[in-house]
């Protein structure tokens, strides 16, 4: 596992796009069963192929957007527009260009749109990662590939939503997962690309409503696993927002392609 | 499904005379826009023909824009039919001046060839746009339209199904979940952009 952190950051530091010091953690990848069905019925659940990757080991920080910002005028405070960036993007910053000292600079960046967490991804050569991305490195504990079922896990996971908001968020750089990625759990929300593929029926009982008729196909998703209420958590807030949305709590990280040998 | 839908020549020239004064092809999206108009965004899609454009050439009058993908037989051929029964609606002059933007959520298999196919098979005439694009542009597309979509590991693709109104500076200003009959709200969203502009 280090010498693949070795190599990413290696590969990292080698291209001309990648900003300094992201490090990416290859992430084999597997066969993975999903609380969103991913199949044609929406109640049953059914495993599907995750395609490798290599994933930021750490949540995008305050510097490192600010770095980002500096080269791209577009992105700083007032300069987008308000189809790409609501009103409260990155509105804790002092200045359009420095985030000032209320902030931790190693804290992970937020007040962010979907639209400035992807121009940034892209500009390092990566992309946001899918919800089944983000899902399954998010599944691994220390020791463990998929720990999910652990109720032990779970518990600590959940212990995360009960300490109370708006507190400054603190640095990046949480115990790593068996993957070598940190802070998926316990610090910060995070956008995915597909964020808007989420979308979950309020109510199965409304099956013979006409307005399900605005869902085309196997119809709005369930929910398969209804006990992992950390990850339910995560979907229902994702499928809540617009593109453009941005709060104190929401961040992101990138992906690239997998860098290592399988 | 009809093929009844084709309009009489004489609106298909007057469709043509509008299309005539929009530029064929935009870069950047043009300073002077709202700052929410979904022309801001800078958005590459190939039509039915193949030809190449910017989402932000189809400024300076209504569009209609929504999504659908061509394998789908439920809801998306109702999509089609809805738009026609909308223009159908709108008296001559405004029909005219409305362009249909129908972005494909699946590119991979809506080609080129097949979108030109679906556009001859639904009736589809020169107000109508079926595009396709990347798949990072035609998730970027779906997030300005407000459209969720998913692909399921049949190859199907779960998506919400809405038609949205466009004003000629790209602002939404109407956005309908009703199939079927045209929503009166669509309709008047149209007849008072025809008004504002006299």
């Amino acid at each position: 596992m280090k010498l693949i952190a070795l190599l990413a950051a290696a590969a990292a530091s080698a291209g001309c796009l990648a900003a300094p010091g992201a490090a990416y953690v290859d992430v084999p990848g597997g066969s993975f069963a999903s609380v969103l069905p991913q199949g044609p019925v929406p109640t049953v659940s059914s495993a599907v192929v995750i395609e490798p990757f290599a994933m930021r080991s750490t949540p995008v920080t305050v510097t490192e957007f600010a770095a980002f910002v500096r080269g791209h005028p577009e992105w700083q405070r007032g300069a987008a527009p308000a189809l790409l960036s609501d009103g409260r993007y990155l509105l804790q910053w002092s200045t359009a260009l420095e985030p000032g000292t209320a902030l931790d600079a190693n804290a992970p960046v937020t007040e962010v749109s979907w639209f400035a967490a992807r121009a940034f991804c892209e500009e390092e050569g990566g992309r946001l990662p899918t919800w089944l991305e983000w899902e399954y490195a998010a599944a691994a504990d220390a020791t463990r590939t998929d720990a999910r079922r652990d109720l032990a896990w779970r518990r600590q996971i959940l212990a995360w939503y009960e300490r109370p908001g708006g507190m400054a968020l603190p640095a990046v750089g949480g115990a790593p997962n068996v993957w070598g990625v940190r802070d998926l759990h316990g610090l910060v929300w995070e956008w995915v690309d597909d964020y808007n593929a989420l979308f979950i029926a309020g109510d199965s009982r409304t099956q013979g409503d006409p307005d399900t008729l605005k869902f085309c196909g196997a119809g709005a998703i369930n929910i398969i696993d209804r006990d992992s209420y950390a990850v339910l958590m995560r979907i229902a807030l994702l499928s809540s927002l617009q593109a453009a949305d941005t709060t104190s709590t929401l961040g992101f990280r990138c992906v690239r392609p997998h860098q290592g040998q399988q | 499904m009809t093929a009844s839908n084709f309009p009489r020549r004489r609106e298909a020239l007057l469709s043509l005379a509008a299309l005539a004064v929009w530029p064929a092809l935009a870069g950047n999206a043009p300073a002077g826009l709202p700052g929410d108009s979904v022309y801001r965004l800078d958005a590459a899609l190939t039509d039915q023909d193949g030809r190449p454009f910017a989402l932000s050439s189809l400024q300076g009058g209504p569009v209609l824009a929504s999504m659908f993908y061509t394998s789908c037989d439920m809801v998306c051929p109702m999509i089609f039919e809805t738009i026609h029964a909308t223009l159908r609606a709108l008296p001559a002059p405004e029909r005219a001046a409305t362009r249909v933007l129908m972005l494909s959520f699946d590119p991979a298999r809506d080609s080129v060839a097949v979108l030109k196919k679906t556009a001859q098979a639904r009736g589809c005439d020169d107000r109508w746009v079926l595009a396709r694009a990347d798949n990072g542009t035609t998730r970027k597309v779906a997030a300005v339209l407000g459209v969720q979509y998913r692909l399921l590991s049949d190859g199907e693709y779960n998506h919400s199904t809405t038609i949205d109104v466009l004003d000629p500076s790209g602002r939404i200003v109407t956005r309908s979940a009703r199939l079927g009959a045209a929503d009166p709200q669509v309709t008047a969203a149209i007849h008072r952009m025809a008004a504002t502009r006299g």
